[in-house]
């Protein structure tokens, strides 16, 4: 997945590891502007932690992190976290705020952010509630009250309000069922292609990585080892990949397991 | 051979650098988050909320530590002085232990229990649920928007706690010596009050400025530090209140001696 025009995000022989432990070994990526890369892997192939590496959560220890052709490993602080500001995220489990209420949790960036007044970002809340199907009155709940599929509803109206760039979804339909599954899909694309935003998503569902994705990578080992169109995930004539997508048991990929 | 000579020297060269490193890391997480106090945004309704729950909250817990302190404390002077002859100096013993040590010592280790460990969990739940890394992703800093408002509600919150725990432990030790002993109250309180000097109430306080801090400190750091899900949060629940207060007993001693050291 590298090409010569200027992407929005292009990675570089990205590498971390923790302690012995190799979780990227020199990753390189690149993700068109107003594209979706769903990127696949088994669990523990460092898929997440190449997010947060993206996200600044997690230090890198080698390599380089392009947003907008800039390195942002060579920022200063101010404008590291000024380049960032513009990636919004919807986290696995949600990662609501449960101090406070829903309404409260989808303006959060905005009131943080672009300063709005907290009368007129909870109007907006109850705009951006409705983007992603839910009631005005879900504003009022904490978020403990709500159900799984509702609390990925709500962290998603938080990861656009402040209308990002960049949106990260990790494992957005981990946990729902397949109806809702499919309804946060729906409603991923729905707000990326809203948005014009450039989409990076980690999934093992391989329905919902065609149904959102234009691209696909799979890492596997620390390194990218596939990349392509989204469609042809599920016959993309790499053993590995085609292994994985159709979870089969036998193949090159061996799962740990101690006996 | 050697390794029988070397290795306890290895044991102790470990147990040396973790320290080291937890010290400094401590050091770096107070530092930072004493920082954010002074540089804006600061928020004030955060902070408004930890007062409430340092402050208000820890209001009964900290008052009847405070009074039944005052109680014994001339229960027992009386049983001890009536030997010597000395029981006048009942009011003055209440006053000055209260104010200078049982006070601030006894309101510290009480919200370090309560208020320690309910901030340990809160933002060590939030860090094993991610949502410490979502504030990142909104536009805030967790250090700003987690840590600092409860440092500063701490460093405020502890010193008026101490001072109605000084009323309060002084009116203890009133209501036995009044009630029980058979003291004259007018004399009692005459002797309190001629007795206690502004040094005694002041250093009390700044104890409790310190201890204040020393908490929210150690509930911030070891809930912003937690791994591995309810284990891991339930472990720095545990630490935070032993170590506060560890802290507080030796920044006590510390401070006496800063303060009152000949």
């Amino acid at each position: 997945m590298i090409n010569d025009a200027v992407p929005k995000i292009r990675l570089r022989g990205l590498r971390k590891s923790f302690g012995p432990k190799v979780v990227l070994d020199g990753i390189d990526l690149d993700v068109m502007p107003r594209t979706s890369l769903v990127i696949i892997g088994g669990s523990g192939s460092g898929k997440s932690v190449l997010l947060k590496c993206i996200l600044g959560l997690i230090e890198p220890d080698g390599g380089t992190i392009e947003i907008d052709g800039r390195n942002v490993l060579d920022l200063a602080r101010d404008e590291r976290e000024e380049a960032r500001s513009h990636i919004g995220m919807l986290f696995q489990a949600g990662a609501l705020f449960d101090s406070l209420p829903v309404w409260e949790n989808v303006v959060f960036g905005l009131i943080a952010k672009h300063k709005v007044s907290r009368r007129a970002a909870r109007a907006k809340a109850a705009e951006f509630l409705a983007q992603v199907g839910l009631a005005p009155s879900v504003g009022d709940l904490p978020p403990s009250e709500l159900s799984g599929g509702m609390q990925k509803r709500v962290a998603l109206a938080r990861a656009i309000a402040a209308q990002p760039d960049i949106m990260f979804f990790d494992e957005p339909t981990t946990g729902l069922d397949p109806i809702m599954g499919a309804v946060i899909d729906g409603l991923i694309v729905d707000c990326v292609k809203r948005l014009g935003s450039t989409a990076v998503a980690i999934t093992h569902d391989m329905a919902s990585a065609r149904r959102i994705g234009d691209t696909a990578a799979m890492i596997h080992h620390g390194k990218i080892i596939w990349s392509g169109p989204a469609p042809a995930l599920m016959d993309s004539g790499n053993a590995e990949v085609d292994q994985f997508t159709h979870g089969r048991r036998e193949g090159p990929i061996q799962m740990e397991l101690r006996r | 051979m050697l390794d029988l000579v070397l290795d306890p020297l290895a044991v102790i060269g470990r147990a040396v650098g973790s320290t080291c490193r937890v010290a400094g890391s401590l050091a770096l997480f107070a530092a930072s988050g004493l920082s954010h106090i002074v540089r804006p945004p600061f928020y004030w309704r955060l902070f408004a909320r930890a007062m409430l729950e340092i402050g208000y909250f820890s209001l009964p817990v900290v008052a009847l530590t405070a009074v039944f302190t005052g109680m014994v404390l001339a229960l027992q002077s009386y049983t001890g002085f009536s030997r010597f002859s000395a029981q006048s100096a009942i009011a003055n013993l209440v006053v000055l232990s209260v104010t200078r040590e049982l006070g601030p010592v006894l309101a510290g280790l009480m919200v370090a229990g309560r208020i320690g460990a309910a901030m340990a969990a809160e933002i060590g739940t939030m860090r094993v649920t991610d949502q410490i890394d979502a504030l990142s992703t909104l536009s805030t800093n967790p250090m700003k928007y987690l840590v600092a408002p409860r440092l500063l509600a701490g460093v405020i919150a502890l010193p008026l706690l101490v001072l109605i725990a000084d009323i309060l432990g002084v009116l203890g030790g009133f209501i036995v010596s009044t009630a029980k002993l058979g003291f004259n109250p007018s004399t009692y309180i005459m002797n309190t009050v001629n007795f206690v000097q502004t040094g005694d109430v002041v250093s009390g306080l700044v104890k409790a400025a310190v201890f204040g801090f020393l908490i929210t400190l150690m509930g911030c750091y070891q809930g912003y530090n937690s791994r591995g899900g309810a284990q891991g949060v339930g472990a720095a629940t545990t630490a935070a209140v032993v170590s506060a207060s560890i802290l507080i007993l030796a920044f006590d001693y510390i401070l006496t001696e800063m303060f009152f050291a000949q």
